[in-house]
């Protein structure tokens, strides 16, 4: 069915690696039903023409890293009815994030050769440390089918149905072997989001949390585990603190297990 | 000790058994090698079975290892059980085109299901199979679940080495196949003994060449079974358990219990008896194309219990007593059986290895101890 | 012990399985509150509508086209077979796109599922009705069932508590029940409004305002959770029997035929074994958290 005034969709970028805006172009079969169900109004990676906000759909990738940002979102938050983070960049800060536990001006001063040119904020943090934020889809990178689901769910007027369980759920309908149990990898399926459909423990790694922490993230009791069956600290912290690490509850147990190991 | 009649076949004769199933049309299932486990998968001869292969399990601990010997059946149960053939993990209820404004019309709904040939199924497995069929056969019958489980053919495998985890003989489910199969088989040497259960498994064994078991061969599958049943990895107090773990709902076992749970739903999952799903209704993005998916839920999630007034089960704590009571507790009343067949799947597949008997024990233990004191504090204040 | 449970009418659901639903058409919407309405319907296949049956307490699951679905109590007279009445706040994804809809558009039921009130079994008995916001809808149809064969009951009460007077839904239907003799009706409200002269204060503060005959009183109670258990409790301290306590419960309930799971309540399936339960029956689990 065509619709006449159908949904505007905006899709902006921050500080991010483009990958979750490249998997709206990855979508392939469903790009034209999307191209029917909305009209994409802003969307600089795909198409340069634009149409003046304000949007009824936006979708935000990339943390706020820098204070052209800072300020960009808010306007951003202005022209859209919903606003939808897509990605860990946008929802936890994501990999950039990393950058909130050490030294910025140490940092620009090793990467940089001109690190006075640099403008940046002490720290990357998610969309939704600046404005409200009206829902968050998880991933690194989105997955698309979600990503589908959301906007369905949206001009449908419905919830979306976005799982907030552990991986654990897919990947024992997938019918995969628990990658822990058989080969005793750490894996932290159990603490994490599903969505990604067990992509890793499919094809026999541990999961890396990609897709944040699960609805109820038991983060210490798995990570007491890991450690009870060799896993050293310094490698929990490093398991915890990746695209997702600045999310509670990975962020409270990695600086926990960090302050043991300083403290050994 | 068993008053039926056994047959004794020859080894070989179990794959012209595959052969005769595949002949009628079945899809033979069986246990086999994948991704480092012994699992129930689509099989086309005896040359897919875990020969010479058997199975290390321990709470959270699973590892193939060699055999020194070829047998067929040298393993115990695997990752899943063979539920998903009845209740498939993700299965599509309906869809629905909207026609019009005001025009809705079903589209082709679930298929047929496969008629399944399952064999080496164990004795609790098959005693998993009755349990689900009081929720999805008995009262109101799934009509995908009622046609595969009603076309299926059982061959079952005795346990002559149970498991690390394994406690049906607690549960009184095994680990001889005593109901619910076609063919009963034992594994010997270089032979099977066959017991019938079946007009259907008669008509197999008549396929096969058979002669009746001699008394010897006989005695020594009884020993066999009975070496078995006092050999389980684990084992369960029942006495008087549901009264006891639902009379102690506040008990603080539960709450130590939460620490090391992580709510990932793999004992459920890997549950054979574990019958909780979710509803998901679906569009396309064109609004006039809606779903109706039915996916393995489980209890463990936060999600499962949510309505609109909150979550009616939030802590982890709440939700591992919900599993637990209701497998071991409720589900008497419920179905009138225990909701538990022994097989450890739980144990095994826990990450974290939690252990469902240590923990109903510990319950169970305890409240005793607690009667006992109590029972000495009065008989002391009697006798001052 | 549950008194007799009554026969349960056949459950209605789609020809693909009993998780699919029928088609009903709206043809009439009343609003109740600003956030409740109550929707009248017919099933568009006339056959099917000729055969359904619910009791009093029963429950539908209304299926929104591509939204979801959702367990409903039925408001109307059971006697009334050719129109079923739904009464719906809308507080979740499914009862806004009820909200949304028009007159003339569909919805999909299933139904009916769950037990009911058990009117046979309390003939000759006091009844003592509470009803807690839109906890009243659920009652409404034992209400005409009462009302109808009212020779074959002692006192019929309803004591009915709401936040403010702008909440009150069924609101003429109410003024008519007050008007009659053989019906005590007694409203109270959290929030009173400049013009309210009754009482004010939480329902059961009402029970001061009628006599409780405890032997022969069977109590039907329908409300948020913590009046279902202020209710029960108050009721059990004026002596009225467990067994003569009923109370319709409320949990998520994803098929209706207790194979989700979800709806379970220590071992009772709310879908099947409920929603409306003896306070007997419940006595170990009701008013405990997280269970």
């Amino acid at each position: 069915m065509v619709r006449d005034n159908k949904p505007k969709l905006a899709v902006y970028k921050f500080s991010s690696c483009d990958g979750c805006q490249l998997s709206i172009l990855d979508l392939e079969d469903e790009l034209l039903a999307l191209t029917g169900a909305v009209e994409i109004a802003f969307f600089l990676e795909a198409r340069r023409k634009v149409q003046p906000g304000p949007y009824d759909i936006g979708l935000v990738e990339g943390s706020i890293s820098t204070p052209e940002e800072a300020e960009r979102i808010v306007q951003v938050r202005k022209e859209c009815k919903y606003l939808v983070t897509i990605g860990a960049c946008a929802t936890s800060g994501g990999i950039q994030a990393l950058k909130n536990w050490a030294d910025v001006e140490e940092y620009k001063r090793v990467v940089y050769a001109s690190p006075q040119y640099i403008q940046t904020l002490e720290t990357a943090s998610p969309i939704a440390a600046y404005v409200l934020v009206d829902f968050e889809l998880r991933g690194c990178p989105v997955n698309k089918y979600q990503l589908v689901e959301v906007i369905t769910a949206l001009v449908a007027g419905r919830r979306p149905q976005i799982p907030t369980y552990p991986v654990c759920l897919e990947c024992k309908r997938e019918g995969n072997v628990c990658v822990m149990v058989t080969e005793g990898t750490p894996c932290l399926g159990p603490i994490t989001q599903a969505g990604c459909g067990a992509l890793c423990p499919t094809y026999g790694r541990g999961c890396y949390a990609c897709f944040g922490p699960s609805e109820s993230s038991s983060t210490e009791a798995l990570c007491t585990h890991c450690e009870k069956t060799g896993t050293d600290k310094p490698t929990i912290v490093r398991m915890l603190r990746s695209f997702n690490g600045y999310l509670e509850p990975f962020k409270q147990v990695g600086d926990e297990y960090e302050r043991q190991v300083g403290n050994q | 000790m068993r008053n039926s009649v056994l047959y004794t076949i020859e080894k070989g004769e179990l794959d012209k058994l595959i052969g005769i199933l595949h002949r009628d049309g079945y899809t033979v299932v069986g246990p086999t090698v994948r991704d480092g486990a012994i699992g129930y998968e689509a099989i086309e001869s005896v040359q897919q079975l875990p020969i010479g292969w058997t199975d290390e399990q321990a709470p959270g601990h699973y590892r193939l290892k060699r055999r020194d010997d070829d047998l067929y059946f040298g393993h115990v149960v695997g990752p899943q059980s063979i539920k998903k053939f009845f209740f498939p993990p993700k299965q599509r209820l309906f869809g629905i085109r909207r026609e019009g404004e005001n025009d809705y019309v079903f589209e082709a709904t679930q298929p047929e299901p496969p008629r399944y040939a399952f064999v080496g199924v164990r004795a609790c497995d098959l005693a998993a199979v009755r349990v689900q069929d009081r929720v999805f056969n008995d009262v109101m019958p799934d009509p995908y679940y009622a046609k595969a489980r009603s076309q299926a053919v059982f061959i079952g495998v005795n346990c002559a080495e149970p498991g690390g985890t394994c406690f049906c003989t607690s549960m009184d489910t095994g680990p001889r196949c005593t109901q619910g199969f076609d063919i009963a088989l034992t594994e010997l040497k270089s032979t099977f003994t066959v017991e019938v259960g079946s007009d259907k498994g008669r008509k197999l064994l008549e396929a096969l060449e058979h002669k009746t078991t001699d008394a010897n061969t006989k005695h020594l599958v009884d020993l066999m079974m009975q070496s078995a049943a006092e050999h389980m990895g684990r084992s369960l107090n029942t006495d008087g358990l549901p009264e006891m773990l639902l009379n102690n709902l506040q008990h603080p076992h539960w709450d130590e219990v939460a620490k090391r749970c992580m709510d990932c739903a793999n004992c459920t999952l890997s549950c054979p008896t574990c019958f909780c799903s979710n509803v998901e209704d679906k569009t396309d993005l064109t609004g006039d194309h809606a779903e109706r998916w039915r996916t393995w839920g489980s209890c463990f999630t936060l999600e499962f219990s949510y309505h609109t007034g909150g979550y009616n089960r939030s802590s982890t704590a709440a939700r591992y007593r919900q599993w637990l009571t209701h497998k071991l507790a409720s589900w008497h009343e419920q179905f009138g059986t225990s909701g538990c067949v022994g097989c450890g799947r739980c144990i095994t597949w826990c990450p974290v290895g939690i252990d469902i008997t240590k923990e109903a024990n510990a319950i169970t233990d305890d409240v005793k101890r607690f009667r006992a004191e109590q029972e000495r504090q009065r008989a002391e204040e009697v006798g001052s | 012990m549950i008194t007799a449970i009554d026969q349960r009418p056949d459950v209605v659901s789609g020809d693909a399985n009993a998780m699919s639903p029928v088609w009903a058409r709206i043809v009439s919407r009343c609003q109740e509150s600003s956030n409740t309405a109550s929707y009248t319907m017919k099933f568009v296949d006339p056959e099917i509508g000729r055969r359904y049956r619910f009791l009093p307490g029963q429950f539908n699951m209304m299926y929104l086209f591509g939204v979801g679905e959702a367990a409903i109590s039925v408001s109307s007279d059971p006697a009334n077979s050719d129109s079923l009445v739904h009464t719906i706040r809308h507080v979740g994804s499914v009862t806004f796109a009820v909200d949304r809809l028009k007159v003339g558009q569909c919805v999909g039921l299933r139904g009916p599922f769950g037990s009911n009130w058990p009117l046979e079994s309390c003939k000759g008995r006091d009844i003592l009705l509470v009803a807690g916001g839109i906890g009243i809808a659920p009652l409404r149809p034992a209400i005409y069932q009462l009302l109808k064969n009212r020779d074959q009951y002692g006192r019929v009460i309803l004591l009915y508590g709401i936040r403010s007077p702008q909440d009150m839904i069924f609101k003429e239907e109410v003024e008519e029940w007050m008007e009659r003799r053989d019906f005590q009706v007694l409203i109270t409200v959290d929030y009173p409004s400049e013009n309210w002269t009754g009482p004010v204060g939480v329902v059961t503060k009402l029970l001061r305002r009628v006599r409780v005959d405890s032997r022969n009183t069977s109590v039907f109670v329908c409300g948020p959770r913590v009046m279902n258990r202020a209710a029960a409790h108050s009721f059990l301290s004026h002596y009225v029997p467990e067994d003569q306590i009923f109370v319709s419960l409320e949990r998520n309930m994803r098929c209706g035929i207790g194979q989700c799971g979800h709806c379970q309540y220590g071992p009772k399936f709310v879908c099947k074994d409920g929603p409306v339960f003896s306070y007997a029956s419940v006595r170990n689990l009701f008013g405990k958290d997280e269970v």
